[in-house]
């Protein structure tokens, strides 16, 4: 075996005691030009719209999310100068209602999350030993997506009707009667057209860590990142419903006046809150983690030595994901919640500081156990520590109730939340650019830039942050323009607007330095930082298809770079002429079969351009047309299923000297399947929501109880019953259908469930007439939602079943091979089970009233 | 070349000392306390200000000795039961069970208890606040712009709102609380001295939110009662 770079051999993340032999060793060179030829972009302008692959789409995410966070930064720097003065005359109020929703929206939409995902697409396949993400055309579908509503909501800005209800946009002020313009309809459009981006990503990054590490990597050993942005996706998979759902109410009660947060007919601006913060603290989660992962990477590596207590973060990581969906109430603690409540939330929002602590000395321990090699890395996570630990301590602070209601809504909270963002999460993603640089460009920086852009940074945002926890306990609110009467406020924002200069001028030069290093740094040699983990078993900078042959329990770190390249790795090389990666068992990691990617395709940006004409048409108030956009996203998305079949079987694929694995068309467990679950998990968040809406608007409304139903009648309740004894049929056809999928005559069960499909989705659209007017009473606008929320199940499980009866016709479904099928068969029984419990609830709401 | 005498030192530092004091002054710090309330607040921030300054000075101590320490061995189970054990969980379990116990403490004191405290209504709409309370001979007066209460006695506020969301917030007497349509959220406040304390509408409720304030002017109830007048224009 090769020399490890470093003498850890308590830590390996693969287990070396499961061996696979190694393949015979070829010409490096050739191997490189056949994978080459297989995974590299299509050139030039081609390139841009039809690239899928993860590195390529990775730094797409992650340089554009630069450049909505410089945008971001010049709005910081307008919300400073017209600060910097009592009467600041720069900006009128209107317009500085825009700039600062739409500067706190960028920075977290359009800058922390994308830059995360961007992070996370570009390094997870690369640390777990693999050769792409788990669902390569919905990266690109994610980034199109988010590239699409950014510009839009940037446009806004432009035409002066961007946002301007906080980036809390709290109801009433956001609804009909207070924002009459379309600027409201702006965040709620775009930003739920960007959140596509972020729930693409969720599914693939869960996807990837369960399913696509190298050969004999168990779950409980996978690099530290893996955990950490595992803990991430899974908070994003259950906290971006809520938000999501709480944008398409809050739409619909813009564009069709359906009362869910009116109070004068049953609803409740709380609800918003609510679903606003459950998504919005996890949110904070959200971001800090990836960088947390990022500081559990780097420090071990940059103090030589191993991280102290691997299982103590990977249990941190898990306490945050779920203390972290235990606090939302923190951001609510004014709204005149009863005390025990509050104490309740105050003691968990107190107890979230313990998982951080533990990471926190664990960091320094690993630091103080070892030999900290002081290089620029080093120096932003400084940066990081010094920041991260004060704002951590305010937060604290700001979980005491007493305490929070003086500085909640001052410039207190603007502090604060400031020390968390920057330094929780822009400081560790400086270090991890710093870090990373070599392997994306290949390129040893410009010696001195970076330091002298730290040293502004710091200073500056220190400089801007520090004093503004006083001017918030002085009395300054946030979010607003002037304050002519508070002339002592004024020396303390003019010291922080010098200062937010110099920080904006730091982050110009950091950019400046990034662009110096990609043009002109001189070529990095390989391994830089003497690292184990796997990313840097690859050449610099990273090729298209990053391991010329995967890595197993003989290619365990770094150090097999050149075994690797010579394809003694499994599955070496191309010869088949797809792109191909390992699929594994989820916990330990073994060898399952071989996942056939997709290679470029214009079908992505094709699909974001439907589902954004959907949202424009949305937009320009043209609702009768916007299901057009529907439809034309149907009819692209049809497409997608084209490569999750093949008409023949394959033999299997000789992965090592005595393992041949099946391709994932001849599998039942493929990554699909996988992800139709975790998809479904998420969905399942978004129903929960819902009925969250249920519940909360009957038991803290005023305007209960509603007018009497309509609903009420027997044809309804035996129409219901109709459609989900259907829906049951169904169930049983998608299983048949499988189950005798090789018998001549099982081709008529995926006909069957058609036409089950169709007909209890005709009930469902029937059962539409019978409902009350959504416009009369909060209670009758969420039965619209729920019956809405059934139909558009039913349309996906439409499309479901005619796939599978398409693969049948087609000869796609076999012995081996399954089509659509396991997938129709998980959202038709989502489908019951959902409308089943919304009948239910329905039925109890009749029978209670 | 001699040191410095040591008063060279100390004196720019009190000299610093004096500006920074009264840097907390101003008619909405609220580290210039005017009610139980407020005063039991600001207390608890100074006594989380000093354990937070503390922390952060131990925390950076720790990385600097960090910094410098070589060491060449990994991590054994002792570092771990140090760092994670007794730092991670033992000093931070502490710290917060005991912030927590006192935060605790200091808000069920603040809560509103069904008693004989006066109520005053304050009612929140774009962009002014309305006020009834009791007048002469108790018959409830209604106010535009300034609230007027008794000095040295507690009084409720039942907190509403025509429109949007509001907030109302005394920096001085105690804590804000949200006005929440179709809600009615009552706080408890006291003035300990007459005098003139500013108010302002803390939540973000439009173009006119920066000038959404008031007045509550705390009057001697031994005193002659004042004339309830209206803010000129609804607002001071
Ligand atoms: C470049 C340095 C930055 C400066 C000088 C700055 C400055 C400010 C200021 C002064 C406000 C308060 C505006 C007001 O309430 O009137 C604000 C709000 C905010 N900032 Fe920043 N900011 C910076 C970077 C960031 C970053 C990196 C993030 C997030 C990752 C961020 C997120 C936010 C959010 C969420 C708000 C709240 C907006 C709202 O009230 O709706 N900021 N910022
Ligand atoms: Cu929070
Ligand atoms: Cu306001």
């Amino acid at each position: 075996m090769t020399p490890r770079p470093q003498d850890d051999t308590q830590n390996d993340a693969i287990d070396v005691t499961a061996d696979i032999p190694a393949n015979p060793p070829q010409r490096a060179l050739r191997l490189h030009r056949e994978l080459d030829e297989v995974w590299r972009d299509l050139p030039g302008w081609r390139g841009f719209f039809t690239s899928v692959n993860h590195s390529t789409i990775g730094k797409r995410f992650m340089a554009t999310a630069f450049v909505f966070f410089a945008i971001g930064g010049v709005l910081a720097m307008m919300i400073r100068a017209q600060l910097a003065t009592r009467d600041g005359a720069f900006l009128d109020t209107e317009l500085y209602n825009q700039i600062f929703t739409m500067h706190g929206s960028i920075m977290m939409f359009l800058f922390a999350i994308p830059m995360l995902e961007g992070l996370a697409l570009w390094l997870l396949p690369k640390i777990l030993g693999t050769r792409d993400m788990a669902y390569p055309r919905l990266s690109a579908l994610g980034y199109f997506c988010y590239l699409f509503g950014g510009i839009v909501i940037v446009l806004s800005l432009l035409f002066g009707v961007a946002p301007n209800g906080g980036w809390f946009m709290y109801v009433p002020l956001t609804d009909k009667t207070y924002s009459p313009g379309i600027n409201a309809d702006v965040w709620l459009l775009g930003v739920t057209f960007v959140e596509i981006s972020a729930m693409a990503a969720a599914i693939e990054i869960t996807v990837t860590i369960l399913r696509c590490r190298a050969a004999h990597m168990p779950l409980t050993r996978m690099p530290l990142m893996g955990w950490y942005l595992l803990g991430t996706a899974v908070m994003m998979l259950v906290g971006f419903p809520p938000l999501i759902l709480g944008s398409i109410l809050l739409e619909v009660q813009r564009a069709f006046d359906w009362p869910f947060f009116d109070v004068a007919r049953g609803g409740s601006p709380l609800l918003w809150q609510h679903l606003f913060w459950l998504f919005g603290h996890p949110e904070v989660y959200i971001i800090f983690l990836p960088a947390a992962g990022a500081l559990s990477t780097i420090i071990p590596i940059l103090s030589r030595t191993t991280i102290l207590g691997y299982g103590a973060l990977v249990a941190a990581v898990i306490g945050l994901v779920f203390l972290s969906f235990g606090l939302w109430v923190h951001h609510m603690f004014t709204v005149g919640i009863p005390h025990m409540a509050l104490s309740f939330f105050s003691a968990a929002s107190a107890l979230v500081a313990v998982p951080t602590a533990v990471q926190v000395f664990a960091w320094i321990g690993t630091m103080w156990e070892g030999r900290v090699q002081f290089r620029l890395p080093m120096l932003y996570i400084m940066g990081f520590f010094a920041t991260f630990v004060m704002g951590g301590l305010t937060g604290v602070m700001l979980a005491m109730v007493p305490f929070n209601w003086q500085a909640h809504d001052t410039h207190f909270v603007v502090a604060h939340l400031h020390y968390v963002l920057i330094g929780g999460f822009v400081f560790p993603m400086l270090a991890a650019i710093a870090y990373w640089m070599p392997l994306i460009c290949g390129r040893w920086r410009v010696r001195g830039l970076g330091e002298a852009a730290f040293w502004m940074i710091f200073i500056g945002f220190h400089g801007t942050f520090f004093i503004m926890h006083l001017t918030g306990l002085l009395g300054m609110r946030r979010r607003i323009a002037v304050y002519p009467e508070n002339a002592e406020w004024e020396w303390l924002n003019l010291v922080s607007s010098g200062f937010g200069m110099v920080q904006a001028a730091g982050f110009a030069l950091f950019a400046f330095d990034v662009v110096m290093q990609w043009m002109f740094g001189r070529r990095s040699w390989r391994n830089p930082w003497q690292a184990p983990t796997l990313e840097w078993a690859m050449p610099l900078p990273a090729p298209s298809y990053n391991f010329a042959s995967l890595p197993g329990p003989r290619q365990p770190d770094a150090g097999a770079l050149l075994a690797l390249a010579r394809g003694e790795g499994l599955l070496a090389g191309a010869p088949r002429g797809w792109r191909e990666t390992l699929a594994v068992e989820p916990g330990s990691g073994k060898p399952q079969h071989v996942a056939v990617l997709a290679t470029n395709t214009a079908l992505p940006v094709a699909t974001a351009a439907a589902i954004g004409s959907f949202f424009g048409l949305m937009l320009a108030g043209l609702y009768w047309l916007a299901p057009l956009g529907i439809i034309a996203t149907m009819v692209v998305v049809w497409r997608w299923g084209a490569l999750m079949g093949t008409e023949r079987d394959h033999p299997p694929v000789q992965v090592a000297p005595d393992m041949a694995l099946p391709l994932h068309w001849q599998v039942r467990t493929t990554l699909g399947q996988t992800g139709t679950m975790v998809l479904l998990v998420a969905d399942a968040t978004l129903y929960g929501s819902l009925l969250f809406g249920v519940g909360f608007l009957t038991v803290v409304a005023p305007g209960w109880p509603p007018p009497d139903s309509g609903v009420g009648t027997g044809w309804m309740l035996l129409l219901a019953l109709a459609a989900l004894a259907l829906m049951a049929a169904g169930a049983i056809a998608a299983r048949l259908a499988e189950s005798r999928r090789a018998q001549a005559g099982g081709r008529v069960w995926t006909r069957i469930g058609l036409v089950l499909a169709g007909l209890a989705l005709v009930m469902l659209v029937g059962l539409g007439w019978g409902l009350d007017d959504p416009t009369r009473h909060a209670r009758d606008a969420l039965r619209g939602a729920i019956l809405g929320f059934a139909v558009v199940h039913g349309v996906i499980v439409l499309m479901l079943a005619l796939r599978s009866h398409v693969d049948a016709r087609r000869g796609r479904i076999g012995l081996e091979r399954r089509g659509a099928v396991p997938a129709w068969q998980l959202f038709q029984v989502f489908w019951l089970g959902t409308t089943a419990a919304s009948l239910a609830v329905v039925v109890a709401q009749e029978v209670l009233a | 070349m001699s040191p410095l005498p040591k008063s060279c030192l100390y004196k720019p530092a009190a000299l610093l000392a004096v500006p920074l004091l009264a840097a907390c002054d101003g008619p909405l710090s609220t580290l210039t306390p005017a009610g139980p309330a407020a005063v039991q607040i600001a207390r608890l921030w100074w006594a989380m200000l000093i354990g937070s300054g503390l922390i952060t000075l131990l925390v950076m101590a720790m990385l600097w000795r960090a910094l410098r320490h070589q060491s060449h061995d990994h991590p054994g189970p002792a570092a771990e039961r140090r760092w994670i054990i007794g730092w991670g969980l033992g000093f931070s379990l502490t710290v917060l069970t005991v912030l927590l116990g006192f935060g605790l403490w200091i808000g069920e004191r603040m809560i509103v208890r069904n008693d004989a405290t006066p109520l005053v209504e304050a009612r929140a709409g774009r962009w002014a606040w309305e006020f009834v309370q009791p007048g002469p001979g108790g018959a409830p007066v209604t106010t535009q712009g300034i609230l007027y209460v008794p000095a040295g006695q507690p009084f409720d506020v039942a907190i509403t709102s025509f429109d949007v969301i509001h907030s109302f917030w005394v920096p001085r007497l105690g804590g804000k609380m949200d006005a929440i349509p179709g809600h009615r959220n009552v706080h408890r406040l006291m003035a300990a001295e007459p005098g003139i304390y500013e108010g302002l509408c803390a939540e973000f409720c439009g173009l006119g939110h920066s000038f959404m304030n008031f007045r509550v002017i705390a009057y001697d109830p031994a005193g002659p009662l004042p004339a309830f007048t209206d803010a000129p224009e609804g607002r001071p």
